[in-house]
């Protein structure tokens, strides 16, 4: 098994919702994420005061999934949250040892 | 007693008393989300303490007959001992007059916690609002708001002087612009200032505020005609056209400066015309409030800037707001003050562009001075004392930590519940 993690812009999660939705992905956790890369942030004015605020606001996603569906998923991010443009975010891939579903206790593969 | 009078007294006093948690709101918005929650009861705070002050010596201080000089009222309202349902001020019943009065000092003190935000103790600020009120806010109003009676005499300014100052440009303006930087001076620059980014956490909580303040000055400026008649409405069709006006020209320095107008530029230039408009909506003509508005506008966009220069930490520009608002609406009546309403008013003379000459401008700037001087220097003197007795500062681990959770054991967003224990205390 495989998470799959991936940092994208706010404005592009809807499509990569949808997009993973019609691969028959059913579960994911997403968090309200801040974060920066290459772009280092953007600059704003309060009362004539200018701050660089390096931390722009980014949506965070995870999903496990089987082995041979990681690489599939990830193409689907990328080419769902892509603008094209600095800031678009990352996708990546880790092992993962085992899982539980909570309410059955089906384990591993059959959790997922 | 004219009930329609009565009715528009009563109506503009809850006006007023809503500008109390618009204030807190507009500060609340402007400051880190670690500290909103004091702000707020700061403010909040200024409202709960006052009737005990007023009621007890303050209305009598402020509007009791002259005790010499013009100075300070005497002591026959204290604990509001001769007032009755039956008394009257003017046509309305002095009950209702001491309860508006009391709210404008509400408002005054309100302001003055902007220039010490995140950083002040609690007990001090409890402490500090009373003192303060006594020996500065009551003084002041007994020179400015203290008209002489039929029986009885007022303050200096309103009477002897005989300056312009309709709702309080400097009773309750310079008064909280000049008592803010004395407290920003004894209390110190926050941790962190000019080098750590001090955003405002939520502009729609300030947007909100500003808008609550704005809806209930209508009744703290028409409502200082203290009666329902074309006084009240010319206070309220200035108030409009300088809050506007000052909102066109903050948002036009944004523009040339920054090139975009921002919500906070939009929503501190209505309030720095609204506070331009405090003394001069009562003597300046329709289109001469455009003029003081966009003043007022342009030059306060200007003035928040000078605190960086100057080296002092007026959190939340009570100064540049409040203080330099209220000099250009005081000023600018010398200037643009009309003949009619100057007989409207039974005073004074009519401003330099309106053939009056230098008499009026002359007495609006001696009003300024002597006010600003008086709160500067007994605020000060005031808060050295707590200073060196109480303390004024929260240590510098709970500022930065954040002052809501050490002074008051809350936080005001919950991130994610967090809660491990619970006890009723009972």
């Amino acid at each position: 098994m495989k998470l799959v993690t991936a940092v994208i812009k706010p404005h592009k999660w809807e499509d990569v919702r949808e997009a993973l939705g019609a691969t028959g992905i059913a579960g994911m956790t997403v968090t309200e994420a801040s974060g920066h890369g290459q772009q280092k942030g953007h600059t704003e004015v309060y009362r004539g005061a200018e701050y660089e605020v390096t931390l722009v606001p980014k949506i965070r996603f995870e999903v496990v999934v089987d082995d041979a569906d990681a690489e599939s998923v990830v193409a689907t991010i990328a080419s769902a949250a892509r603008t094209g443009k600095i800031g678009d975010g990352k996708v990546w891939v880790v092992p993962v040892e085992s899982v539980v579903r909570v309410r059955t206790g089906e384990t591993d593969e059959s959790a997922l | 007693m004219d009930t329609g009078d009565t009715a528009w007294m009563l109506a503009s006093t809850a006006l007023v008393m809503l500008m109390v948690p618009g204030l807190a709101f507009f500060y609340g918005g402007m400051v880190r989300a670690k500290s909103v929650l004091n702000i707020m009861m700061m403010v909040m705070y200024s409202l709960a303490i006052m009737p005990v002050v007023w009621f007890l010596w303050g209305y009598s201080g402020a509007f009791g007959d002259d005790a010499g000089g013009g100075l300070i009222g005497g002591g026959e309202s204290l604990g509001l001992k001769n007032i009755t349902l039956e008394t009257l001020t003017g046509t309305h019943p002095t009950y209702v007059f001491v309860i508006f009065q009391m709210l404008f000092c509400v408002v005054t003190i309100g302001l003055v916690a902007g220039a010490i935000a995140d950083r002040a103790k609690f007990v001090a600020w409890m402490v500090f609002v009373p003192v303060w009120v006594t020996f500065v806010y009551v003084p002041i109003a007994h020179w400015v708001f203290a008209f002489d009676g039929e029986t009885t005499e007022g303050g200096w300014i309103a009477n002897d002087l005989g300056a312009f100052d309709f709702a309080g440009g400097t009773a309750v303006e310079v008064t909280s612009g000049m008592s803010a930087l004395a407290l920003a001076l004894i209390v110190g620059r926050r941790v962190g200032w000019r080098k750590e980014p001090f955003r405002p956490h939520n502009l729609p909580a300030v947007l909100l505020g500003a808008g609550l303040l704005w809806f209930g000055w209508y009744g703290f400026n028409a409502g200082s005609a203290l009666a329902a008649n074309g006084t009240a409405a010319m206070a309220l069709i200035n108030t409009t056209g300088t809050a506007t006006a000052a909102m066109l020209g903050w948002m036009a320095v944004e523009i040339i400066r920054d090139k975009r107008a921002t919500s906070f530029g939009a929503a501190s230039g209505a309030i720095a015309g609204l506070v331009a408009a405090t003394p001069s909506c009562g003597t300046v003509s329709p289109l001469g409030s455009l003029v003081v508005g966009l003043v007022a506008g342009v030059v306060c966009a200007w003035a928040i800037g000078v605190k960086y220069r100057l080296g002092y930490d007026d959190s939340l520009d009570v100064v540049g707001v409040h203080f330099v608002g209220g000099v250009v609406g005081m000023v600018l009546i010398g200037l643009l003050a009309t003949q009619s309403n100057v007989d409207n008013l039974g005073f004074g003379s009519a401003g330099l562009f309106y053939g009056g000459g230098f008499t009026q401008l002359g007495k609006q700037i001696v009003a300024v001075v002597a006010v600003m001087v008086y709160a500067f220097v007994v605020t000060y003197v005031i808060a050295k004392l707590i200073d060196m007795t109480i303390g004024f500062r929260i240590d510098e681990e709970t500022e930065v930590s954040g002052i809501d959770q050490a002074e008051h054991l809350e936080t005001a967003y919950d991130q994610i519940g967090g809660g491990s224990s619970f006890s009723t205390g009972a």
